[in-house]
Formats: structure tokens, C-alpha cells, sequence
């Protein structure tokens, strides 16, 4: 199976909270730059697809990771190289000339040049919250898609058994290749990927897996290509422009109550939320 | 004239009140509205969405709709906003929301912005919206240049609308059929759905919610449960209790799971990590109970009770009591 894996840096979701408003504009000074863990989560879900859990070594097919960036993306594409992937792709761009819409469409030229089975994506980016290109991928090329996925069986070449992450549940979904999938956080749960080399005991450690520094020397002899977005997208538009951004309200300080009791006091006659 | 489509979530026969959200919304956005039901049995549940003051209602009742798959439903809806001359196509947030808007407004070529907790009118008749980034630690104003609109509306940002009193005639219904269908949906085959059976009110509609976190370990039902009865409230859970297996995965409040925003949230054992926080800060009031005293979560409590949770939820479980 051939997996195409996109991947986004996004400003240090860890510290989100920590972001500044300057100009009406997002500022992230300070912030470092790490990969968006839902498409950290795609590339250890494309990796156990495409690999006998018990030796994580050899590749039975291909994954390719591609990013949308300057020439310091390049270090998102290293990293995940180091980890398994095979291949990489920087498609030349700077965050102004994108949106979620043009990153699709250039994805779709992607995807008919790489002939992909599965593109394997995070479900939304945790910059931006958009949570579409997956789904507009799968529109524009015609393919089916499973979005939010918390586990994903293969049950041969031709079709996965994914298992999504809704509101109340659980809606499972059987889907023929080539397709779209998105993941959500349970995927990189020690059952949750099963790939047809994978005997069905085997469990992996929770969360995605580390490069070692002897993989982190190798990916740098792995082949990392430039592609520029105009080869890919004619007509690069915005469909959705961001014109200005601000900060929340601040919620006014709360107090600390000293006891049970004068907490339902509290709630009763001052929140009148009981 | 710009109008919207508000298009209803309709599951097992009942319309989901998150789409009285999304009614709002279209009230708010100040221009006539026609709202669409879609699926097996949208005949009959059309009939409660007469009363909202929409230009009509549609009702699209088939069976090929009868499980939320995006390539079963997203060429009718794209069917309906072209053919009935819509400019922006309105749709809960929820995860089927989410999952079916983007390829609806790929065919349309819109522009979509999901998650929007407000909208304005702006010069020209369009509109602008507002929509939470970086796990609510910012709000965007986005404006989409495409002829149509295409947007997701927050539940949690929009009051339920109530039936328009001021207007005694009911919105005429008009049936409309299923458009061509698209061969991806011949690619995709419904299983199964896992729906987890409660007797405790949907997160999402919830007025109190009673929120645990991984401190509970493996009491989180034995600890919440009483709590939550008594207070009729719904059970969430952090991040942290469902990944280590106290809570069901559908109970997770946050960026990754459920946006709420009832009028009394009460946080137990939750240490109030950003991307929890992402899920609840809109809520009235919230309540903190932990026994760290500098879990991030008392920064956006109202009230915060430094404490065991294992004495404290039992005593507030019987304060409780003793005030009814």
C-alpha cells in the first residue's frame, strides 16, 4: 500500500495560550514551531499500515509525507523521515498563499502525479481549527472518506475497516481504496492500526514512535523534493481570507470557596445556577 | 436578495436541537431562510420546523439517507443551494456537520468556515463571521470571497431558537428528490453504529454537565454518577480519563472532543489542560474541584474548591440532597 501522508508545523499547541494579538494579527513570537500532532498521529498510523508490528523496520509499501512551507518546513519533513517514512515532498509556499481550499486542490494534482492508495491525513490542524482539507480532498479527486478515525483495520489492498470518533459514538465505515481517511487521537492507541503483517496479539506503546539517531543520520540521505505550488494549483485564489483576529474575552476571576458547604451557598444564591 | 439554507440534523426520526443553533443563526444574520430536512422519515419531522418564521421548508425524505454518510447527502444539499438560489449554506457543527460541509462546498466551489460563533452583516449584503483558532485561545474574523457561503454553526455559541410567535402562518413545505448520486458513495459502506445508551442528557444539550478527569482513576462512575443524577446533568470527561480508559472516548470534552457550553460546569479532578479548556470556557459558570491548588483549571473557574475529590463530591452529592 502506497500512503501520502500531508503534515502541517503549527506554533506549539502546548502553549497555545500563550499567543498575542498585535495589529488585529496572530502572533506567535516565542512559540516553537512543532509538527500538528493529529498529522503526527497520520504518519504513525501510515507507518503501522504498512509494516509487521513486530519488525517496524521494513517497509511493505511506501509512505510519502509532503508539507506546504519555506525551506525551514524542511525540518517537519526530516523528522518523519527519521521515524519511517520513505519519501518527502516541500511543495514551496509561504502561510499567506494558503488556505484550506488551495492546500486541497494542490494535494488532488499531488495525488494523480504519486498515485497514492490512502491519503492519511490529521483531522484538522490545531492553528487553525478548519478541520476540511481532508474532506475537500476526497471531493475534489472523487474518492471516498472516513474522517475522525479512531482505529483503522486493513482487510486486504483494497478495503479499510475504520472505525469513527462522532457525537454519542461510534459510526463504523467500510471503505474500497483509494480514499481519504483523517484521524483522530485514539489512533495511536496500542490496537487501534492493523495492518494485514500485523498478527492481531501485537500491541504497540501508546502514542506515536521516536526516531533513533541512527534513523534521524539515515533520513538525511532520503530523498526530499521541491515542488513549486504553481505546478500544482493554476489558479491559487483564497476562498477565505482572515482579516482580523483577536483575543477572548478574559473570564472575570473566580474566587476560591473554603468548603462544600459554601460552594452550593454559592451556586445557589450568587451563580443562581442551582 | 441573499439567503440562507439551514440545512436540519435529523437522527432516528427526531430533528437534534442543534439545529435550533443553527436557526439562530440565520436569524441573526438577518436575511430570509429556508431550512432543509433530509432522510427517512424528514416528512414527519419537518412538521416542527414550520414554526420559525423559514420562506419554506424542504423535505428530501429517502432512505439512501437513512445513515450519515458526507457521499450520500452531499450532492442533494449541493442540489438544493444551487437550485434554489442560495448564498450561504448553513450546517451544525457536529461531527456529521463537520464531516459533510467541506465536500458540499467543494462541488459549490465556496469557501467554508467551520465553527462560527457569531456572523455580521457586512457592506455589499454579505456577511462576516467569527470563529474560535488555536483551541479558542483566539477569535478570527473571516470573510469568504466565493459567491457562496458555506459555515458550520457552534451549538454552544447560539441560543436555541424558539418557534417565531410573532407569525401565525406556518412556513409551506416543499418536497424536493434526491440528486444524481456520486459514485463515491458506492465506495463507502455503513457497518455498524456504536451509540452509547444513556439515560443522562446528550453533552451537547445539556444545561449542567459534571466533568471528570484522570485523578478519578477507576471510581469515575462510582465518584460522578450520584453527583450527576442529582443534578440531572450530563458526564464529561478529560482527554486524560479517556485515554487511560476511566471514561468512554464520547464523553471527552475539548478541542478534540465535545464543545459545550452549559450553565454550570463542574470540573472534577481535572487539571485544565488548553486543549480541555478549548471545550468548556464558554460555559456560564464553571465550578473546579481539585486538590492541586495551582491546576490551571481555577484560572477560569468561578468557583474553585481546593480539595480531595473523593470526600468532596460525596459531600456535595449530600448538600445536595439536604437543600431539595
Amino acid at each position: 500500500m502506497k500512503i501520502l501522508v500531508p503534515l502541517k508545523r503549527v506554533a506549539d499547541p502546548d502553549n497555545a495560550n500563550k499567543i498575542k494579538v498585535t495589529g488585529g494579527k496572530v502572533d506567535t513570537t516565542g512559540l516553537e514551531n512543532k509538527p500538528n500532532p493529529f498529522d503526527e498521529y497520520a504518519l504513525e498510523a501510515a507507518l503501522r499500515l504498512t509494516e509487521n508490528g513486530a519488525s517496524p523496520k521494513v517497509r511493505q509499501g511506501e509512505v510519502v509525507v509532503v508539507t506546504f512551507g519555506p525551506k525551514e518546513a524542511e525540518a517537519t519533513l526530516r523528522s518523519a523521515l527519521a521515524t519511517g517514512a520513505d519519501r518527502a515532498i516541500r511543495i514551496d509556499a509561504t502561510d499567506d498563499q494558503l488556505d484550506g481550499d488551495v492546500v486541497a486542490r494542490a494535494l488532488k494534482a499531488l495525488v494523480e502525479k504519486e498515485k497514492p492508495d490512502l491519503v492519511l491525513a490529521g483531522k484538522q490542524a490545531v492553528d487553525g481549527d478548519s478541520n476540511q482539507v481532508g474532506q475537500l480532498l476526497a471531493e475534489y479527486l472523487g474518492w471516498p472518506q472516513a474522517t475522525f478515525a479512531g482505529s483503522i483495520t486493513s482487510e486486504s489492498d483494497q478495503a479499510l475497516l475504520v472505525v469513527r470518533e462522532v457525537d454519542g459514538g461510534t459510526i463504523t465505515l467500510r471503505v474500497r481504496l483509494p480514499a481519504v481517511v483523517t484521524v483522530d487521537l485514539r489512533i495511536v492507541a496500542p490496537k487501534s492500526v492493523k495492518s494485514t503483517f500485523t498478527s492481531d496479539s501485537h500491541a504497540y506503546p501508546e502514542g506515536v514512535r521516536f526516531a533513533a539517531l541512527m534513523a534521524i543520520m539515515a533520513a538525511k540521505k532520503k530523498p526530499l523534493a521541491e515542488m513549486a505550488l504553481k505546478d500544482l494549483v493554476a489558479d491559487a485564489t483564497l476562498k477565505i481570507a482572515y482579516p482580523a483576529f483577536e483575543l477572548p474575552p478574559a473570564r472575570k476571576a473566580g474566587v476560591k470557596v473554603k468548603s462544600v458547604a459554601e460552594l452550593v451557598e454559592k451556586l445557589a444564591n450568587e451563580a443562581k445556577a442551582l | 436578495m441573499s439567503k440562507i439554507l439551514v440545512v436540519a440534523e435529523l437522527h432516528d426520526g427526531r430533528i437534534r436541537k442543534s439545529t435550533h443553533s443553527a436557526i439562530t443563526f440565520a436569524r441573526q444574520a438577518a436575511m430570509p431562510f429556508a431550512i432543509a430536512v433530509l432522510g427517512p422519515g424528514a416528512t414527519q419531522a419537518a412538521e416542527s420546523m414550520r414554526a420559525f418564521g423559514a420562506s419554506h421548508v424542504i423535505v428530501v425524505d429517502d432512505a439512501y439517507l437513512g445513515q450519515p454518510v458526507a457521499e450520500r447527502f452531499a450532492p442533494t444539499i449541493a442540489t438544493l443551494v444551487t437550485q434554489g438560489g442560495f448564498s450561504v449554506l448553513a450546517l451544525t457543527a457536529s461531527s456529521f456537520g463537520k464531516d459533510v460541509a467541506p465536500r458540499v462546498a467543494a462541488k459549490l466551489g465556496a469557501g467554508y468556515a467551520p465553527d462560527i460563533s457569531s456572523v455580521s452583516p457586512i457592506e455589499g449584503g454579505s456577511l462576516a463571521y467569527r470563529r474560535p483558532v488555536f483551541a479558542g485561545n483566539a477569535f478570527a474574523t473571516a470573510r469568504i470571497s466565493t459567491p457562496i457561503h458555506v459555515v458550520s454553526v457552534r451549538q454552544s455559541e447560539f441560543a436555541a431558537a424558539e418557534p417565531d410567535a410573532s407569525s401565525a402562518a406556518l412556513s409551506p413545505v416543499e418536497t424536493a428528490a434526491l440528486a444524481a448520486k456520486d459514485a463515491a458513495a458506492d465506495r463507502v459502506e455503513f457497518v455498524a453504529m456504536g451509540e452509547a445508551k444513556s439515560e443522562r442528557p446528550d453533552l451537547g444539550e445539556a444545561k449542567v454537565i459534571v466533568s471528570g478527569g484522570r485523578a478519578l482513576k477507576e471510581k469515575f462512575a462510582e465518584v460522578l454518577d450520584p453527583l450527576a443524577t442529582r443534578l440531572g446533568a450530563a458526564v464529561g470527561a478529560s482527554r486524560a480519563a479517556c485515554d487511560a480508559g476511566y471514561a468512554p472516548a464520547e464523553l471527552q470534552v475539548g478541542q478534540t472532543g465535545r464543545v459545550v457550553a452549559p450553565k454550570l460546569y463542574i470540573a472534577v479532578g481535572i487539571s485544565g489542560a488548553i486543549q480541555h479548556l478549548a471545550g468548556m470556557k464558554g460555559s456560564k459558570t464553571i465550578v473546579a474541584i481539585n486538590k492541586d491548588p495551582e491546576a490551571p483549571i481555577f484560572q477560569v473557574a468561578d468557583y474553585g474548591l481546593v480539595a480531595d475529590l473523593f470526600t468532596a463530591v460525596p459531600e456535595l452529592v449530600s448538600e445536595l440532597k439536604a437543600r431539595a
